[in-house]
């Protein structure tokens, strides 16, 4: 395919890691904010081709994953009433809440639909007007601008029957959280491109001053991770602390503005607890008051418990970059995207899922040998 | 879910830019996307795709970038290598 198969090409992929080998003089660490990015780096083993020394941390970047406990409560709260639909993403259907998960209350007769697109829920919205329609609005930035038309338009359509259960997360203030922590081992940020596609690249330029970390906003195929690394890597070894953009085929640097102008007339930015991370201060997006009657959280007066993680999930560590999976005692063994105990192992994008789909149980043997 | 890949526009429909949609085809498969956040898009070009939404148009010119630059690195390094 156009645009997909010429980023894959092996011989390319080679020759970046020559020159990624060519100016590495010293170890860095540096962290992939996207979980796409995750899963590209251990499909086609990229983490493997670089120099001894250059380690890539795999970030916070999956919103299945940091979706808090209590909001997927919430979820099957409302997924079990009667005479509502309940549309989700595929990759939320599994992910375990504190006592079940989508996919049991699907099973126990619950109306649980997976959709592709928002507005595939605000059709069925407009085609069931006996039903409550609820949609669980979980993403980052590249997933806002999809949900804030979703809302605009039914508004428009005035679907009184139509609501949604808000997750939305935004990156920035999580790598800001992440690199002001005692224990962050970050030395450069690779941005997540599609991201950026929406928002663009200057939100990116105080953090990297105040940090003085390079952050580049990358894409997703191998050469686009394969420079992004080297890009990063030259900057530390010259001691440069820049944005810069790998993936201007996709990225401008203002963005997409019709997308910002939507995401703020339709919400606002809001503390979001992440699963396993904790309370990020304006961290994430919520309904904005003349929207407030689209806000399922409202509108079915769901309880507000919060509720602690299983404690011998890891996942909060692995999400930080603190630890690898195969150093979690349950990986493989008592957790598997079969049985998952986090969510990490759930979405495809999870760094737990992604190692065990693509290393298996001998990444394991790899990460005691590594210790 | 991130996830969002390219595909080629090939018929658009609609001239209020909230309900503009367009067909996408993503090595065969169509796709009926929205495109009201690309209001320059035009048929042929190739649009980044996420839940059922264009993102941006894929510039032309910037995707050959990534070859680009490791030619000049290669040059860069060879002239590098063969010089005094
Ligand atoms: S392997 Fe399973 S239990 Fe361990 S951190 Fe990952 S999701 Fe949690």
């Amino acid at each position: 395919m156009k645009y997909l198969d010429e980023y894959r090409d092996a011989d390319g992929a080679r020759q970046y890691a020559r020159e990624i080998a060519r100016v590495t003089t010293r170890p860095w660490n540096i962290m992939e904010v996207c979980g796409g990015q995750t899963h590209s780096i251990l499909k086609f083993g990229l983490d493997q081709l670089l120099p001894e020394g250059v380690t890539l941390i795999h970030g916070p970047g999956c919103p299945v994953c940091v979706t808090p406990l209590e909001l997927i409560d919430q979820a099957l709260e409302i997924a079990a009433r009667p005479n509502t639909i309940f549309c989700s993403f595929g990759d939320m259907l599994r992910v375990p809440g504190s006592a079940a998960d989508l996919l049991s209350v699907k099973a126990a007769s619950g109306d649980v639909r997976i959709v592709y697109s928002p507005l595939d829920a605000v059709k069925i919205a407009a085609e069931n007007p006996a039903s409550e329609v609820v949609f669980f609005a979980v993403g980052f930035e590249t997933t806002a601008p999809a949900t804030a038309m979703s809302v605009y338009q039914a508004a428009r359509k005035g679907l009184g029957n139509f609501s949604i259960l808000v997750s939305h997360v935004l990156v920035p203030p999580a790598m800001e959280a992440l690199l002001s922590s005692p224990q962050c081992r970050v030395q450069g940020f690779l941005a997540a491109g599609h991201v950026c596609a929406v928002m663009g690249c200057a939100e990116y330029e105080p953090i990297a001053a105040k940090y003085h970390v390079p952050i580049v906003v990358t894409g997703f195929e191998p050469l686009d991770i394969l420079q992004g690394v080297f890009m990063c890597v030259s900057q530390l070894e010259e001691g440069r602390a820049e944005v810069e953009n790998q993936y201007a085929r996709a990225v401008r640097q203002t963005g997409n503005q019709p997308a910002q102008e939507l995401i703020r007339q339709v919400f606002t930015v809001v503390p979001r607890k992440w699963r396993g991370v904790g309370e990020i201060p304006q961290s994430g997006l919520g309904l904005r008051d003349a929207y407030a009657g689209f806000d399922a959280a409202k509108k079915f007066g769901l309880s507000r418990h919060t509720v602690e993680e299983p404690a011998d999930c890891l996942s909060g560590l692995v999400l930080q970059g603190r630890i690898k999976p195969p150093e979690c005692p349950a990986y493989g063994k008592r957790c598997t995207p079969e049985h998952p105990l986090g969510a990490t192992m759930v979405s495809s994008e999870g760094a737990c899922a992604a190692y065990y789909r693509y290393r298996g149980l001998a990444a394991v043997k790899a990460a005691c040998e590594t210790q | 879910m991130c996830l969002a890949i390219p595909g080629k526009v090939t018929s658009i429909e609609g001239d209020d830019p909230i309900w503009r949609t367009g067909k996408v085809d993503f090595g065969g498969i169509l796709k009926e996307v929205s495109l009201a956040y690309v209001p320059e898009v035009k048929i042929g070009d190739y649009v980044i795709v996420h839940v059922g939404f264009a993102l941006s148009r894929v510039d032309e010119s910037e995707a050959k970038q990534v070859f680009e630059y490791l030619r000049e690195m290669e040059e860069l390094s060879g002239f590098k290598e063969g010089g005094p």
